[in-house]
C-alpha cells in the first residue's frame, strides 16, 4: 500500500495541487487570488505531464551522447505551449481585473455583485419615473 | 507541392496572417481594418466551400503543416464531417464581418475598432483550428486562442458588467481547458501518441485500461463546459447578454456548435463506437443530462424579460439537441444532430442579428420593448418571425429539419422517452417565441399612436435576411446538407473518417 | 389508374398565395385589392374545376413539387376525394369572399388588408392540404393552416380575442405537435412510407412484423393529433375561436379548418389503415363509438347556448362527428355519407353563419334571446335560416337528409344499430336547438318600441346566403359532381 503511494507520488502531489487550486477558484472572493489559484490549478497538470515524461535513470533530452537513456522531451515542447498558453490567460484576465477595478472600486467579487444589482435596480426605477 | 495543395491550410493560415495587420492598417485609415477583416474571413469561406466539394468529390485530404510527417508532426485532417462544420463556421464569420461593419461602429468606440477586429477574426481563427486540426493538443492550443479572444470580445461590450461576465467565463473556460488538456495527457500516457488518427488504431488495445477512460472524462467535462450543457451552463447568459450585437451573434452561432463537434469527433473517431457501446454507459448519461438540458433551457428562456438572455437559454437547451443525436448512437439521429449544427447556428445567429438590429434603432434588449416591431422594423420583424418558427420546428424551415431526423433517430433506436422531450421543449419554444410574434404584429399600446417606420440600415438587414432565406431554403431543399450530414455519420459510426 | 402528370394542382394551390402580393401592395386602394381577391378565387375554382372531367373519368393527377429530404416528398395528387374537397372549398370562397368584403366594409373594421391576406393564405393552405399525396405534404399545410388563420381570429385585438386566439393556437399546434407529428414519425418508421395509398400501407406492415398494439397506438396518436376534427376532448378551441369575425367563422366551420379536420382523418382512416386493417383490429368501431359521445354531448351543450354562434359552433362539433362516425363505420354507406355529408354540411352551416353575420350586420344582435320577432324585420334572412336549419336537421327535400340517410344505411350494413339510433337521437337535438330559433324569431313579438320595418343586411351580404341556402336545395335534387366523385373514392378505397 505504501508502495503504492510513495510510488506515484508525482501523481499525488499533482492531485494535491490541483485541488488546493481548484478549491481557491471557487471558493475566494477576491478576483487576484481566484487567478493565482487557476495558475496553482493549471501549474499542477503542467507538473503532472513533466512528470510522465521521466524515463528511468534518463537524462535531460539534449543529444550530447545517443546512448545515454534521455526522458521524453515531447511533454516538455508541450507544456512549453501550455505555459504560454496559461501566460496569455494571465495577463488577459489580469487586465480585466484592472478594468472592474477602475469601474467597481473593488476586487471582491460580493461586492461587485452589491453595486452591480444596485445599479441594475437604479436603472429600472428611473425608466419607471 | 502545388499552390492549390497548400489551399485548404490558408482557410486557417489567411486569418491568423491578418490578425497583427489588421491593427496596423487600421492605423493607416480606419475602413481598412474592416475590408482586411472582410478580406480575410470571405476567402476563407470561399476557399472552405472549395474544400467541401473537393472532400465531396474525392474523399479525405490530410496537410502536414511545415512537411513533417504525422506521428511527428501536426497534421491538418479534413473529412466530410469536419469540412461541412467548417463551411458552416466561415459561413457564419462571413456573414456576421458584413453585418459587423455597422453595429460595430455603433457600439464600439472608434479608437478600438482596429483592435477588436483583430480579436474578432483571432476568435475565428481558433475555431477554424479546432476544426482543421488532427492533432488533439493542437486541438487544445486552438482552443485556447479562441477561448481567449472570445474573452476579450466579450469584455468590449459596453455595459460595465461586461468584464465580470468575461471574467467569469475566463475562469470557467480556463478550468475547462485545464481539464482538457488533462485528459490528453491521460491519453497520451496510454497510448503515446497524439496524432488522432494515430490515437484511434492505438487506443482499441487499451480500452480496458483506467487511465483511458479518466482521460476521456476529463475531456468530456472541459468539453461539456465549453458547449454550456446543462448543468455547466452557468458562464453562458451572462456572456451573450453583455457583449456587442455581433460577438453574441457570432458565439451563439459557432462556438458552442465547434465545442459539439469536437465531443463528435472524441466520441466517434477518435474512440471507436465499440467503447461508447461497451464501455461504461456515457451515452446513457448524455442522453439524461441533455434531455433535461433541453427542457430546462426552454422553461428558464420562457421566464426572461431580456431577449438575448431568452436566446442564450434557448441556445441551452438547444445544443441539447445536439448532444442528444449523439448519444443515440445511430446514424439517422447523428446525421440529425449534424445537420443542427448548421441549422442552429443559421437561426440563432439570424436571431442575434435581429436582436443587434433592434438594439442598433431603439437601444433596448427587452422583450416588452418587442411591442408594434412588425410596423416599426418590419424587415427585421419579418425575419424574426422566419427564425422564430425555424427554431420552433414549423415545416419546410430548417428547424423541422432537424427535429425530424431527430424525433426517426429516436425511433430507430427504440429511444422513446426522448420523442415527448423533443415535442415538450417544442410546444415550450412555440410558447416563448410566440408571446414576441404576438407581440411584434398583434399588440398595441392603447396611448401610442401610429407608429412610424424606423428600419436598421442595409448593412445590418441584408445578412439577416439573406441568412432567414437560407433558413427557408435549406428546409426546403434540404437534400444537399442532408446528404453530406448523412455520409459523414455513416463515417463516424462505421469509424471510416480516416480513409 | 390512369396518371396523368400536371402541374396545375400547384397552381390551384398556389394562386391566393401569390395574389397575397398584389393584396399587400394595393393596400391604400381598397377596391383594387378586393379585386384581386375574387380574380384569385375564380381563378382557383376555375383551375379546380378543369381538373373534374379527368378526375371523372378515372384518372388521377400527379404533381411532385420536390423532395425536401430523402423519403420526404412534397407531392401533389388530385384524386376524387381530395377534388371533392378542393371544389367544395374553392366554390365556397367565392361566395364568401363577396360575403367578407362587404361585411367588413359594412362593419368598417381595421386592418382589412392583413384580413385578405390571411384568408388567402388560409385557402392556398386548404387546397395543398387537399391535393396531398403524403402525410408529410398533408402536415406543412395542415400546420400551414393554424397559422394562417391565427391573425384572423384575434383580428379585434380586444382581450377576449386574445385568448381566444391564444386557445385556438394552443390546441391545434400543440395536438398537432404532440401527437400528430409522432404519429408521422413511427408511420415513416413502421412502413417506410408516408404516401397515401387506397387500402392503407399499414396492412403489409402488419405482416412484416409491426404489432397490433403499435398500429392501434398510432391510431389514437393521430385521432388525438387532428385537433381541427374537434372531436371530443379536443374541441374546446371551436367554441371559443368564435371571437372572429362572422366570415372568419364561416370559414372556419364551412370551407377550410374543421372541413380539413375531418378530410385528414378520412385520408388517414381510408388511406393510412384502410378499411380491412381496421375492421380486422375492429378499431372503426371504437372509434364511432367514441366519436358518438361526442355528437350527443355538444348537441346537448349546443342546446343550452345562448349566444349564436357559440351554437352554431358547438353543432359543428356534432355534424363534424357525424362525419367521422360515418367513415369508422367501415361501410360503403357510411363512408359515402360521411363524404357527402362534408360538402353539405359545409353548404348549410355556412348559410346559418351568414345568417348569423347578417343579425350583427343589421341589428347589432348576438344572443338567441335578443332576436324575438327579427322573422318580420329581417325576412330574407330569417327564411334563409329556416332552409339551412332544416337542412342540417336533415328533413326532406334538403340535402341534410341525403347524408343522413346514407350514414343510417352506413350503420346498418355494418350492422351496428346503437350507432343508427344515435344518428337518429342526435337529429331529434339538432331540431331541439335549431327549432327554438326558428320560433322565437318568427312567433315571439318584438319587444316594446321597436318599430317592424324591415331592416335587411346590404344586399352584397344576403345574395351569398342566398346562394348557399339554394345549394342545399339543389343539392338534394341534383347532388351529381359531388356524388360521383364520392362514389369514385368509395371504390377505390373499399374496392368495389
Amino acid at each position: 500500500m505504501i508502495e503504492f503511494i510513495a510510488g506515484k507520488y508525482n501523481f499525488w502531489i499533482a492531485i494535491i495541487l490541483m485541488m488546493i487550486g481548484f478549491y481557491g477558484v471557487i471558493a475566494k472572493g477576491n478576483l487576484v487570488k481566484k487567478i493565482i489559484s487557476m495558475n496553482i490549478f493549471q501549474t499542477a497538470v503542467f507538473l503532472f505531464y513533466i512528470s510522465i515524461a521521466v524515463v528511468d535513470g534518463g537524462t535531460a533530452p539534449v543529444l550530447w551522447d545517443k546512448n545515454v537513456p534521455f526522458d521524453n522531451p515531447l511533454p516538455h515542447v508541450l507544456i512549453l505551449t501550455a505555459i504560454v498558453v496559461s501566460v496569455a490567460t494571465t495577463a488577459v484576465a489580469l487586465a480585466l481585473i484592472i478594468r472592474i477595478y477602475k469601474d467597481y472600486g473593488t476586487i471582491e467579487e460580493d461586492h461587485i455583485r452589491e453595486i452591480h444589482t444596485k445599479r441594475v435596480t437604479e436603472a429600472r426605477k428611473n425608466e419607471l419615473c | 507541392m502545388n499552390f492549390v495543395e497548400h489551399l485548404h491550410v490558408l482557410i486557417v493560415a489567411i486569418p491568423l496572417l491578418a490578425v497583427p495587420i489588421i491593427p496596423l492598417v487600421g492605423r493607416l485609415r480606419l475602413d481598412f481594418s474592416w475590408y482586411f477583416t472582410f478580406l480575410a474571413l470571405s476567402l476563407s469561406f470561399f476557399m472552405s466551400l472549395n474544400l467541401l466539394m473537393n472532400v465531396w468529390g474525392s474523399g479525405p485530404v490530410s496537410y502536414f503543416l511545415g512537411g513533417w510527417r504525422p506521428p511527428w508532426g501536426i497534421e491538418f485532417h479534413f473529412d466530410l464531417l469536419n469540412s461541412f462544420v467548417m463551411v458552416v463556421t466561415t459561413f457564419i464569420a462571413f456573414v456576421s464581418v458584413i453585418y459587423a461593419k455597422q453595429s460595430v461602429a455603433n457600439e464600439i468606440s472608434y479608437d478600438k475598432i482596429p483592435a477588436f477586429y483583430a480579436v474578432f477574426v483571432l476568435f475565428f481563427v481558433g475555431l477554424f483550428g479546432m476544426i482543421a486540426t488532427g492533432d488533439i493538443f493542437n486541438l487544445y492550443v486552438f482552443l485556447e486562442i479562441t477561448s481567449l479572444a472570445g474573452y476579450a470580445l466579450i469584455a468590449a461590450g459596453k455595459r460595465r458588467y461586461a468584464k465580470m461576465a468575461s471574467f467569469n467565463y475566463l475562469i470557467l473556460g480556463t478550468i475547462a481547458a485545464t481539464f482538457i488538456v488533462l485528459g490528453i495527457g491521460y491519453l497520451y500516457m496510454a497510448t503515446g501518441t497524439l496524432n488522432m488518427k494515430d490515437l484511434a488504431e492505438r487506443l482499441p488495445e487499451v480500452y480496458e485500461s483506467r487511465v483511458v477512460f479518466t482521460g476521456l472524462a476529463f475531456i468530456i467535462v472541459g468539453l461539456l463546459i465549453k458547449m454550456a450543457v446543462f448543468p455547466l451552463h452557468l458562464w453562458l447568459p451572462d456572456a451573450y447578454k453583455y457583449s456587442p450585437s455581433v460577438v453574441s451573434a457570432a458565439m451563439a452561432a459557432t462556438s458552442t456548435k465547434v465545442a459539439a463537434y469536437v465531443m463528435m469527433r472524441i466520441l466517434f473517431s477518435i474512440f471507436k463506437i465499440e467503447f461508447n457501446v461497451i464501455g461504461i454507459p456515457i451515452t446513457e448519461l448524455f442522453i439524461y443530462i441533455s434531455s433535461i438540458g433541453i427542457i430546462v433551457g426552454s422553461v428558464l428562456a420562457i421566464s426572461q424579460t431580456n431577449i438575448k438572455l431568452m436566446l442564450a437559454y434557448s441556445s441551452i437547451g438547444q445544443i441539447g439537441y445536439i448532444v442528444l443525436a449523439a448519444a443515440m448512437m445511430n446514424p439517422v439521429a447523428l446525421s440529425g444532430g449534424i445537420i443542427h449544427i448548421l441549422n442552429h447556428a443559421l437561426m440563432k445567429g439570424g436571431l442575434f442579428f435581429v436582436v443587434g438590429a433592434v438594439a442598433y434603432k431603439l437601444g433596448t434588449e427587452k422583450i416588452s420593448d418587442f411591442r408594434g416591431l412588425g410596423k416599426r422594423m418590419p424587415l427585421s420583424a419579418f425575419a424574426f418571425t422566419i427564425f422564430s418558427m425555424s427554431i420552433v420546428g414549423v415545416p419546410l424551415t430548417v428547424g423541422f429539419v432537424s427535429k425530424w431526423y431527430l424525433v426517426t433517430g429516436a425511433v430507430a433506436s427504440a429511444h422513446w422517452y426522448v420523442i415527448p422531450v423533443i415535442l415538450l421543449s417544442s410546444l415550450l419554444t412555440a410558447i416563448y417565441f410566440g408571446r414576441i410574434i404576438n407581440l411584434m404584429y398583434f399588440s398595441k399600446k392603447p396611448d401610442e399612436g401610429e407608429i412610424i417606420r424606423n428600419e436598421a440600415p442595409f448593412g445590418l438587414v441584408a445578412p439577416t435576411l439573406a441568412v432567414a432565406g437560407l433558413c427557408i431554403f435549406f428546409g426546403i431543399a434540404a437534400s444537399v446538407p442532408i446528404e453530406i450530414a448523412a455520409k459523414a455519420a455513416d463515417a463516424l459510426i462505421g469509424g471510416g473518417l480516416w480513409k | 389508374m390512369e396518371i396523368i402528370y400536371s402541374p396545375i394542382p400547384l397552381y390551384a394551390m398556389l394562386v391566393s398565395l401569390v395574389a397575397i402580393i398584389p393584396i399587400y401592395f394595393s393596400k391604400n386602394q381598397p377596391n383594387v385589392r378586393e379585386f384581386w381577391t375574387i380574380a384569385a378565387a375564380v381563378i382557383k375554382f376555375l383551375l379546380v374545376l378543369s381538373m373534374v372531367p379527368a378526375v371523372l373519368s378515372g384518372q388521377e393527377i400527379v404533381f411532385k413539387f420536390l423532395t425536401a429530404f430523402p423519403g420526404l416528398d412534397i407531392k401533389f395528387r388530385v384524386d376524387a376525394l381530395g377534388l371533392f374537397f378542393a371544389l367544395m372549398a374553392s366554390s365556397l370562397w367565392i361566395i364568401t369572399s363577396f360575403y367578407s368584403i362587404s361585411y367588413v366594409r359594412a362593419m368598417d373594421e381595421h386592418a382589412q388588408t392583413r384580413y385578405f391576406i390571411c384568408f388567402a393564405g388560409s385557402l392556398s393552405a386548404t387546397m395543398g392540404a387537399a391535393f396531398a399525396s403524403n402525410l408529410f405534404t398533408m402536415y406543412i399545410f395542415y400546420e400551414a393552416l393554424t397559422l394562417f388563420t391565427y391573425p384572423l381570429i384575434l383580428h379585434e385585438e380586444t382581450k377576449d380575442a386574445f385568448r381566444g386566439a391564444k386557445i385556438y393556437l394552443t390546441y391545434l399546434l400543440g395536438t398537432s405537435i404532440a401527437f400528430l407529428l409522432p404519429a408521422i414519425v413511427i408511420t415513416y418508421f413502421t412502413t417506410g412510407t408516408l404516401e397515401f395509398t387506397p387500402g392503407g400501407v399499414f396492412g403489409a406492415s402488419l405482416n412484416g412484423g409491426a404489432s397490433t398494439a403499435l398500429i392501434t397506438f398510432t391510431f389514437f396518436l393521430f385521432i388525438a393529433g387532428i385537433g381541427k376534427a374537434g372531436i371530443m376532448p379536443f374541441h374546446s378551441w371551436l367554441p371559443n375561436a368564435m371571437v372572429a369575425p362572422t366570415p372568419v367563422s364561416s370559414l372556419l366551420h364551412a370551407v377550410a379548418v374543421v372541413k380539413m379536420g375531418v378530410f385528414v382523418v378520412l385520408r388517414v382512416v381510408l388511406y393510412v389503415f384502410g378499411v380491412d386493417l381496421l375492421k380486422d383490429i375492429g378499431l372503426g368501431t371504437f372509434l364511432a363509438c367514441f366519436a358518438s359521445i361526442t355528437i350527443i354531448f355538444s348537441s346537448l351543450i349546443a342546446m343550452r347556448q345562448d349566444n349564436i354562434k357559440a351554437r352554431l359552433a358547438y353543432s359543428t362539433i356534432s355534424q363534424l362527428s357525424y362525419i367521422v362516425v360515418g367513415v369508422s363505420l367501415l361501410s360503403p354507406g357510411g363512408i359515402t355519407g360521411s363524404i357527402m355529408h362534408m360538402v353539405i354540411h359545409a353548404f348549410s352551416k355556412i348559410t346559418l353563419f351568414f345568417w348569423a353575420g347578417a343579425v350583427y350586420v343589421a341589428l347589432h344582435k348576438k344572443y338567441i334571446s335578443e332576436i324575438a320577432g327579427i322573422g318580420k324585420k329581417m325576412p330574407v334572412s330569417m327564411a334563409v335560416f329556416t332552409l339551412g336549419a332544416l337542412s342540417l336537421i336533415g328533413v326532406p327535400p334538403f340535402a341534410g337528409f341525403i347524408s343522413k340517410w346514407y350514414l343510417v344505411n352506413g350503420a346498418i350494413q355494418s350492422e351496428l344499430l346503437p350507432i343508427a339510433i344515435v344518428f337518429a337521437t342526435s337529429s331529434l337535438l339538432n331540431a331541439c336547438y335549431f327549432i327554438p330559433i326558428i320560433y322565437i324569431a318568427y312567433f315571439k313579438p318584438l319587444p316594446e318600441g321597436v318599430s317592424d320595418e324591415v331592416q335587411e343586411a346590404p344586399l352584397m351580404i344576403l345574395i351569398p346566403m342566398i346562394i348557399t341556402a339554394a345549394m342545399t336545395l339543389i343539392l338534394f335534387f341534383a347532388p351529381s359532381i359531388f356524388m360521383d366523385m364520392a362514389e369514385i373514392a368509395v371504390q377505390s378505397v373499399t374496392g368495389n
